[in-house]
């Protein structure tokens, strides 16, 4: 297969509309995401950047689709890690499903080419971020892991 | 009547919402979430008996994202049994999904997983984290002698 992709599959006891708010609103991502906040008009076309607490721009793209609190799809680049951001531009797809009391949360991450090591990173970091929103809209706690931008990085 | 205030164990910082008059039907309640939580778990182990399903997961932690006709390639199972037992990987969690075209690529989510490791695992984890600190402060304190 000539891409590579990363898929992952949450079920979340909360409602769609938290949810969205949590993977939106930076004083939900600052918790869950390692202190990163998100600058976002959030409609098609928009800038999409990922910012690092102390300024630097982690992340970088737009906003391809969106249908608040059932799809998000955005193009993004590594900006901060040289031989991630030449590897240009990556598809993060957030898809939520309500499923009886819970929510279904999919992210495919994905690149078309085969063996990317911005797909292997985010592999990496997505599951750790994942369970701290899931922690932290289900008990109020995110995980002690994700709530520092990790030192030196 | 008012939802019940009595604090909801799998649920920290939560009261438990439900219409509990005292504090037996509380437990029961309670106890009802924890077998709907097991019942979870349940599928997750259940998937996992299996050495052929594992065989399964095995594929897809080297080669991740394949289409049925991929899994069923040097496997010893008819298109049938790997289709059952995707289904049955798929049903606990422990196989994600998703259509590009009209192939239907399978990954292993490491969600069920992850659970279970935070559930039982973590655990011993932070009791041998708490040996270690006891360790140091031993040695530390003989240093000082």
């Amino acid at each position: 297969m000539n891409d590579s992709r990363f898929v992952y599959v949450t079920y979340i006891r909360t409602t769609p509309e938290k949810l969205w708010k949590a993977l939106i609103d930076p004083e939900f991502t600052r918790r869950f995401w390692n202190e990163t906040w998100q600058d976002c008009e959030w409609k098609p076309g928009a800038t999409w950047r990922l910012m690092i607490p102390d300024g630097r721009v982690a992340d970088a793209g737009e906003v391809v689709e969106i249908e608040p609190q059932r799809r998000l799809v955005l193009r993004w680049r590594n900006e901060f890690m040289p031989e991630l951001r030449e590897e240009g531009y990556s598809r993060m797809t957030y898809e939520i499903e309500k499923k009886g009391e819970s929510v279904k949360l999919t992210v495919i991450h994905e690149m078309e080419r085969g063996g990317s090591k911005l797909i292997d990173a985010v592999s990496g970091g997505w599951p750790m971020i994942l369970s701290s929103l899931k922690s932290l809209l289900e008990t109020g706690q995110a995980l002690e892991e994700t709530k520092r931008w990790p030192k030196g990085m | 009547m008012a939802p019940c205030r009595a604090p909801l164990k799998t649920t920290r910082n939560r009261p438990c919402g439900w219409v509990c008059r005292d504090s037996a039907l509380h437990a029961t309640v309670w106890l009802h979430i924890m077998v709907g939580m097991d019942g979870d778990v349940d599928k997750v182990f259940k998937a996992l008996a299996d050495p052929g399903r594992r065989l399964l997961l095995d594929r897809l932690r080297a080669d991740n994202g394949q289409t049925l006709g991929q899994l069923c390639e040097h496997l010893d199972m008819s298109r049938q049994a790997v289709t059952k037992h995707l289904k049955r990987l798929e049903e606990a969690g422990l196989v994600a999904t998703i259509w590009r075209g009209r192939e239907k690529f399978h990954y292993l989510n490491p969600v069920p997983i992850h659970e279970i490791a935070e559930r039982w695992i973590g655990k011993y984890e932070r009791g041998r984290l708490r040996v270690l600190a006891e360790l140091k402060k031993n040695l530390e304190g003989k240093s000082h002698e």
